[in-house]
């Protein structure tokens, strides 16, 4: 669907391309009726194919004792139970951890605020009291142990890493590839496997969060230091700068704010894996959810969903202020304030650890109980009130778009399908799309489940263009307006690391079991990260151009359509890339709701033995869609720039 | 700014110190339990994801813990995975075992890490089911042979133009799609995919009196507000389902069993013989289940109920 739209931009400026595209599509149209139903390759549910079964065989000769890996499951374990000794678990002998509640919301105040400013240090310390009135303190202390130690081990991998593949090109390239597989690999894929190495435990559990969560550091480092401009770097040589001198004072430096970005993303992306981790038993708010959820009890899943959303926004708040905050040596006076500061800390901690009540959160005061009870209450009224309504929206849109795509998609031949879309992939993005389309489908073909793949695309391209549109519209809105963005962005905080597992119960009640409630999940999920890399695009345009726009007297539209978002094109384009990806790790959560395809069967595959191959080849499958339509739509936005480059005559698009 | 700050830290630091002095200091109240300890040693038990199962694990647990002082981890885990946890000696124990031949097979047939622990007495029923007010309104659904005249009644948007069987939760083994096939009948498998999904249709369905028609399982607490009535298919005859794509018979009925990790069974654990002597009916079990479920009592305190009203089979398992 990307690419459809994609022909539409192009039609008006050069109308031959565009012809092909709509003759092409009409002819296959024309094909799909005569060929309808021959090779389709579809495979049932329980069925597997010989590749299948063999790696189902392999899984076996990857588990058993390495030195190795042993030593990393040991020191990733005891880091974490080291961490949960100090805030989460009774520890040394004592019944309560290391440092009580008080002391932890003292401590981390103070870092807010030594780091950040006041601002954030009093979001910190109600954000965490908050979790404490919730009734979850415990289980916050022990997602917050887990979460910092994947963080930590995130960044001390990722950081050089992101450094390496941003000095190196060929680096880059491989960094790309292997970091699009890590974020759109199911979960589930490795989970099982990664008990089997690591045994079941904290390491499994971290490592896990830590394959997941460290792209985005990785990839913002790379992108930071290439965005470095060249002649700071040519004047640091010139004067005499070594590599490692040019790095540490001049790349580093210049890269801080968006390196900052990077671990604020590690960060959210750490947070949005702790359900999924809870299902190798990694102890906190992610048991808490699975456990409400085995009888559907949305408003205590709610609870402690919420809570995780607390966590999400102190923490990317707090990273947020340090990262804006002027490297300055501090005046005295801050520094007196420092030091009284720190002293206030140290009571507060030794108070925690002498008195009961500053040790255990006093359970008094208990709202999550009223929580739970209010969303319920709320979402059984949005049930009965909507119910009706959004069924027929359901049917509606499922009638008008997604089926007959779907239809497209898995009654035609695969050879036909696949000469489509080389054949689409060429005419928008010449031989840079053609080619990876073309490996990947001949891919996709092997892993045997090619029909199941094509289900999953149709729902994938209508969740992309819906994401891609909404982001587009609400980022515009939120990087004009600065109070949007204020009240959005809890919201957008909320849909990026609320556990879908919490709002799919209520989905369920309202669109039934099926693709239609897979796609609205999806669309929760990645309008999020859309809409703000859309919205720090539009930021990023020069106030000078637009007021330049504004007194020729362009309308509000004019200056949207024909400079702000054109400028903003880059930041565009990784904004449909984010969405893309996004979608895909979705397809997994939506084979639980009845998108069934490639989601339900890594999900199977995880949860049967005999499936797991089947399983893996899905995930595979899932990775091979997005690398292909991440690298159409690259290729697609590439040519078109290069076009517009030629044209630059009429500058304003 | 700042000195509003200096002033509020050095309030706080006073209003701490003031309220500060009078709480109980930690570690003078209840010391944690050191009861025995010795002879049992750790006990770790596997909690497959469903409430049936929770309540066996809440049950057992409360009674080593209590009675024989053992120090039981539970740990949080699907069953494939606790089945690997046999062989990493991860795991002592799985109180709730569905079946799974082929994991039999691997893990105590081949690689001779785990053994039976004897039958717990639930019995599994797995099959096609319908909403209450749908077996009332229509009884003649609940025979297989007239699916295919009401077919129309369960189309959906996923469906395709035929009827709509839901089916569901990855972790069972369905013959559902061999099913309908080799039983001619005019239906497609909808994968539901989770059992939260399965069970959130037929809610829906009952309340708005909308015709489902699913795969569910017994023992399970939603039976408790829901009870969903089985279809009659073809019997089950031994053997019948020999060959997956043949099948054209019902489920066969399922005598749940316990699994024990061979060192944990060597080990001579009190545990252990609590594990092997556990047994209850599926209405024990449903009780249980329906204190977590419905009554949203924590495991420990729906085990405690549980057992203060059923001290004599409690008695049995320890061989008092």
């Amino acid at each position: 669907m990307a690419s459809i739209t994609g022909s539409v931009e192009i039609e008006v400026r050069r109308p031959r391309r565009g012809v092909i595209v709509g003759v092409l599509l009409v002819a296959w149209v024309a094909a799909w009726f005569v060929l309808k139903g021959i090779n389709t390759l579809a495979l049932g549910g329980q069925e597997t194919t010989g590749l299948h079964r063999w790696l189902t065989d392999q899984r076996d000769f990857l588990g058993g004792g390495n030195a190795f890996l042993d030593a990393i499951r040991v020191v990733v374990d005891q880091f974490v139970i080291l961490l949960q000794a100090v805030i989460a678990q009774p520890s040394y002998g004592r019944p309560v951890p290391l440092i009580g509640w008080l002391g932890v919301v003292a401590v981390s105040a103070y870092l807010a605020w030594a780091f950040g400013n006041w601002k954030v240090a009093v979001l910190t310390a109600a954000g965490l009291t908050f979790l404490g009135l919730q009734g979850l303190w415990q289980e916050s202390m022990d997602t917050l142990s887990l979460t910092i130690a994947a963080v930590l081990l995130a960044l001390l991998a990722g950081i050089p890493l992101g450094i390496w593949a941003g000095l190196s090109n060929r680096a880059f390239k491989v960094a790309t590839l292997i970091l699009d597989l890590m974020q759109t690999l199911p979960t589930f894929v490795y989970l099982a496997p990664l008990t089997l190495f690591f045994a079941i435990g904290p390491a499994a559990a971290t490592i896990a969060t830590l394959i997941y969560a460290a792209p985005p550091v990785v990839r913002l480092t790379a992108h930071a230091i290439r965005s470095v401009p060249r002649e700071s770097v040519e004047a640091a040589r010139s004067l005499g700068s070594s590599g490692g001198q040019t790095l540490m004072k001049v790349l580093l430096p210049m890269s801080r704010s968006t390196v900052v970005v990077g671990i604020n993303q590690t960060i959210m992306a750490a947070l949005s894996m702790v359900t999924v981790a809870a299902l190798i038993d990694a102890p906190g708010l992610g048991q808490t959810v699975l456990k409400a959820l085995q009888t559907l009890d949305v408003g205590v899943a709610f609870n402690a969903g919420l809570a995780i959303v607390v966590l999400a926004i102190v923490l990317d708040r707090v990273t947020t202020a340090a990262g804006d905050r002027p490297w300055r040596t501090a005046s005295l006076r801050r520094k007196v304030l420092l030091g009284a500061g720190a002293v206030v800390a140290l009571v507060a901690v030794w108070f925690s650890r002498t008195y009961v009540w500053a040790a255990d959160f006093p359970t008094g005061a208990n709202i999550g109980s009223k929580i739970a009870v209010a969303t319920t209450d709320a979402t059984n009224w949005v049930q009965d009130v909507f119910g009706g309504f959004t069924f027929g929206v359901r049917d509606a849109v499922t009638k008008g778009v997604l089926n007959p795509l779907e239809a497209l998609l898995t009654e035609s031949p695969w050879w036909l399908v696949a000469v489509v879309i080389v054949a689409l992939a060429a005419l928008l993005g010449s031989w840079r799309g053609a080619v990876p389309a073309a490996v990947c489908l001949g891919l996709l073909v092997a892993t045997g489940v090619w029909h199941d793949s094509m289900v999953t695309l149709a729902s994938t391209l209508l969740a992309t263009v819906v994401v891609v549109a909404v982001g587009i519209v609400l980022g515009v809105w939120t990087g004009r307006n600065h109070r949007a963005d204020s009240w959005l962005r809890p919201i957008l905080d909320a849909g990026q690391t609320m556990p879908p597992f919490v709002y799919l119960v209520p989905f369920l009640a309202l669109f039934g079991t099926s693709r239609f409630t897979a796609i609205a999940a999806a669309v929760v999920f990645a309008v999020p990260v859309t809409t703000k890399i859309v919205a720090d695009g539009i930021r990023a345009v020069p106030v000078a151009t637009v007021e330049a726009a504004n007194s020729v007297g362009s309308s509000t539209w004019q200056v949207i359509s024909k400079v702000q978002l054109p400028v903003a094109r880059r930041a565009i384009a990784l904004a449909v890339n984010q969405g893309l990806i996004y979608v895909l790790s979705m397809v997994v959560v939506g084979g639980l709701v009845g998108a069934g395809a490639l989601g339900y069967d890594v999900a199977a595959g995880f949860a049967q033995s005999e499936l797991y191959g089947k399983g893996l080849a899905a995930g595979l499958a899932i990775v091979l869609l997005g690398v292909m339509l991440d690298r159409i739509t690259q290729a697609a936005a590439r040519r078109t720039r290069k076009f517009k480059g030629t044209a630059r005559g009429d500058n304003l698009w | 700014m700042t000195k509003k700050l200096r002033s509020a830290g050095v309030l706080t630091a006073f209003a701490l110190a003031l309220t500060a002095c009078g709480g109980a200091k930690v570690g003078e109240a209840d010391k944690p339990a050191t009861t025995g300890g010795k002879e049992c040693g750790t006990f770790n038990l596997a909690v497959s994801p469903w409430v049936g199962y929770e309540a066996n694990a809440a049950v057992v647990a409360y009674v080593a813990t209590k009675e024989l002082g053992c120090k039981v981890v539970k740990k949080n885990l699907k069953e494939e995975i606790a089945w690997q946890g046999f062989s990493t000696g991860e795991v002592d124990a799985n109180l709730e075992n569905w079946g799974h031949e082929d994991l039999k097979k691997k893990y105590i047939t081949e690689q001779k890490v785990a053994v039976e622990a004897g039958l717990s007495g639930n019995k599994g029923v797995i099959g096609w089911y319908l909403p209450p007010w749908l077996a009332a309104e229509h009884p003649e659904l609940k025979d297989w042979k007239n699916l295919n005249k009401n077919a129309a009644m369960f189309k959906t948007s996923e469906s395709g133009g035929k009827g709509q069987l839901l089916d569901g939760d990855p972790s069972f083994v369905t013959n559902d799609e061999a099913l309908v096939k080799n039983l001619k009948l005019d239906y497609k498998v909808v994968y539901a995919g989770s059992e939260t999904a399965l069970i959130q249709a037929f809610r829906d369905a009952e309340k708005n009196k909308k015709p489902v028609i699913g795969y569910f399982y017994e023992p399970q607490w939603f039976f408790n507000e829901l009870k969903l009535v089985k279809v009659d298919l073809p019997a089950y005859t031994t053997g019948c389902d020999a060959v997956p794509a043949k099948v054209a018979c019902d489920y066969p009925a399922y005598e749940l069993d316990k699994i024990v990790s061979k060192k944990f069974a060597d080990s001579g654990s009190p545990a252990y013989e609590l594990v092997k002597k556990f047994n209850w009916t599926n209405d024990d079990q449903n009780v249980v289940a329906k204190y977590i479920a419905e009554d949203k009592l924590t495991p420990d305190a729906a085990a405690e109920k549980w057992v203060k009203e059923n001290q004599s089979k409690v008695d049995a398992w320890l061989g008092k």
